[in-house]
């Protein structure tokens, strides 16, 4: 059984972040797993994202064309992956930089206003968690406990302080995608 | 030691560090500029030499000359900063003295751009630099094997006196696994050093290590006693992994990245009911023609896949030595082919075997 996902923002939007998040998880699992970046000048302000692979088994090729599931964290992601996820694959769009919806009809959707939420938890740096919580809803190779487990042991010292604020907003995502009414 | 989720950069770079590499020249250069990051933090702390020089000519001349005082050293770097190492390289084997040097591979010729790439196969693997030596060349497809393969070097190094080259490409650099580390070594003290090294000739006849031979037949000795390390490393360092051959019609074989993506298009033309396999050579001087030589007397036909124009392909074809027909995909510029590019290869292979029979 091999999940594939791709995240994909501007450079900043901390698109590579969190796919490390869910690769730490993947291997305190004991699973496969590879985290692919992209690393080129892209990094610097343009499109930036990373693919993972997580598997039971060997993985061949740390790249793939049709991911299982999709974060889009801006409307170039949007145009470049909508068309690639696989059929009953999960796309997670950021709706507070994307202003047109999604067209395939045979993807898993879920809309979700990431910077307007991250902003409402103080700290817009957050949209990247939002949206991961959001995943997370959709994903059985990984829980939202355990990708939290990472995230309190690989969190860079020098953001530890960011910490509560990380967990809440995967919180928020999951909540959101799984349909239920959070107080705020 | 447990499995870290490491960077391919700084997994060889601690690897060898761990293997006892006690001074390490380089210059920066995308997409392996992570591995000199990593050097330029840890060599000083363990009170080793990490220098950033102020070209890769002089980086491999440092090499060089640390080589000859009989300490562990390595270099990095890509592909536009290994040519400029080649004169340096072409010394070092001439003066048969242990390095490692480690080639991220990015898109060329030229400065090229700054993705995954093959193109630098013909360079390295046929020597690169002037005149009549090989370097020995390992081809990682993981970031454990960068480790292992790494650690190994050195100790190929030592065995030969002469240079190893890991052959890597920017993904591999970039991409982070789960891998394991190897325990800390020891650093040789001086006296630990071999017998051959610079290292003062007190109490002692002073050792001379050079690479320049005016007499042609002395030259003539010292392409001999290469002559003679290369038979040796040809018969004992011989590498290769392989997948699902024993019934296979069609054989796919690549290397590295392109050897890990190819592994992905077998395992599903399987569940398609082709019989492929797949060979992924890892020393690729020493290559595996014996064992190409073997599967092509079995198999239907031979599909090479690389990342460059098909420079590989020409070893391919001295092990295939005309028995069965080859084909070739492969992906240039810094482009990485994906699995289902080749399936499909495999597929328009297993038809044509269909049609014939």
């Amino acid at each position: 059984m091999q999940t594939e996902i791709i995240i994909s923002g501007f450079g900043g939007q901390g698109v590579l972040f969190a796919g490390q998040l869910l690769s730490y998880a993947a291997l305190e699992k004991d699973l496969h797993v590879t985290w692919f970046p992209s690393y080129g000048p892209e990094m610097r302000g343009g499109t930036a994202h990373c693919t993972v692979i997580i598997s039971d088994d060997e993985i061949g090729s740390p790249v793939i064309r049709n991911p299982t599931a999709a974060i889009v964290m801006n409307l170039p992601s949007l145009d470049k992956y909508e068309p690639l996820v696989k059929t009953d694959g999960v796309l997670v769009v950021n709706t507070s930089l994307v202003d047109r919806d999604p067209e395939r009809e045979d993807l898993q959707i879920e809309l979700v206003p990431a910077n307007e939420i991250a902003e409402e938890l103080g700290d817009k740096r957050l949209a990247n968690l939002v949206m991961l919580g959001a995943l997370l809803n959709h994903l059985d190779v990984l829980s939202i406990d355990e990708v939290g487990a990472s995230l309190k042991r690989h969190i860079p010292a020098h953001h530890r302080d960011l910490l509560q604020g990380n967990i809440k907003a995967m919180q928020r995502g999951t909540a959101l995608a799984a349909g239920e009414k959070l107080a705020t | 030691m447990a499995k870290e989720l490491l960077k391919g950069n700084v997994a060889f770079a601690e690897a060898a560090i761990r293997a006892g590499c006690e001074a390490y020249f380089g210059y920066p250069i995308t997409p392996q500029t992570e591995a000199l990051e990593h050097m330029a933090k840890r060599m000083p702390e363990l009170g080793r030499v990490f220098l950033q020089a102020e070209s890769e000519v002089a980086a491999i001349n440092m090499v060089y000359g640390a080589a000859c005082a009989g300490v562990r050293v390595m270099s990095s770097s890509s592909s536009p900063g290994v040519s400029l190492m080649m004169e340096g390289l072409s010394y070092i084997a001439g003066s048969e003295v242990p390095a490692v040097l480690v080639d991220i591979m990015r898109g060329g010729p030229g400065l090229g751009n700054i993705a995954p790439s093959q193109g630098d196969y013909n360079q390295i693997v046929k020597g690169g630099g002037h005149g009549d030596y090989h370097p020995v060349v390992l081809a990682p497809a993981s970031v454990q094997e960068l480790i292992d393969f790494t650690v190994e070097a050195f100790d190929i190094a030592e065995k030969y006196l002469c240079i190893v080259i890991i052959l890597a490409d920017g993904s591999l650099g970039q991409m982070m696994e789960p891998a394991e580390l190897p325990e800390m070594k020891k650093v040789r003290s001086v006296k630990e050093r071999p017998n051959w090294a610079l290292t003062g000739a007190r109490d002692r006849d002073p050792n001379i290590i050079t690479s320049i031979y005016m007499d042609p037949l002395v030259e003539e000795e010292l392409n001999r006693r290469l002559m003679a390390k290369q038979a040796k490393i040809e018969a004992n360092e011989v590498r290769f992994r392989e997948l699902m051959l024993d019934d296979a019609e069609i054989a796919v074989i690549a290397f590295g990245t392109s050897g890990r993506v190819a592994q992905s298009a077998v395992k599903t033309a399987r569940e398609e009911g082709i019989r492929v396999g797949l060979l992924r050579p890892i020393s690729l001087y020493p290559y595996p023609y014996e064992r190409v030589r073997q599967i092509a007397g079995k198999v239907k036909e031979i599909l090479v896949v690389e990342m460059n124009s098909g420079q590989m392909l020409g070893d391919v074809r001295i092990g295939n030595e005309g028995r069965v027909p080859i084909s070739f995909y492969g992906r240039q510029g810094g482009v990485i082919p994906l699995p289902d590019e080749v399936l499909e290869e495999i597929r328009k292979i297993q038809s044509r075997i269909n049609a014939s029979e």
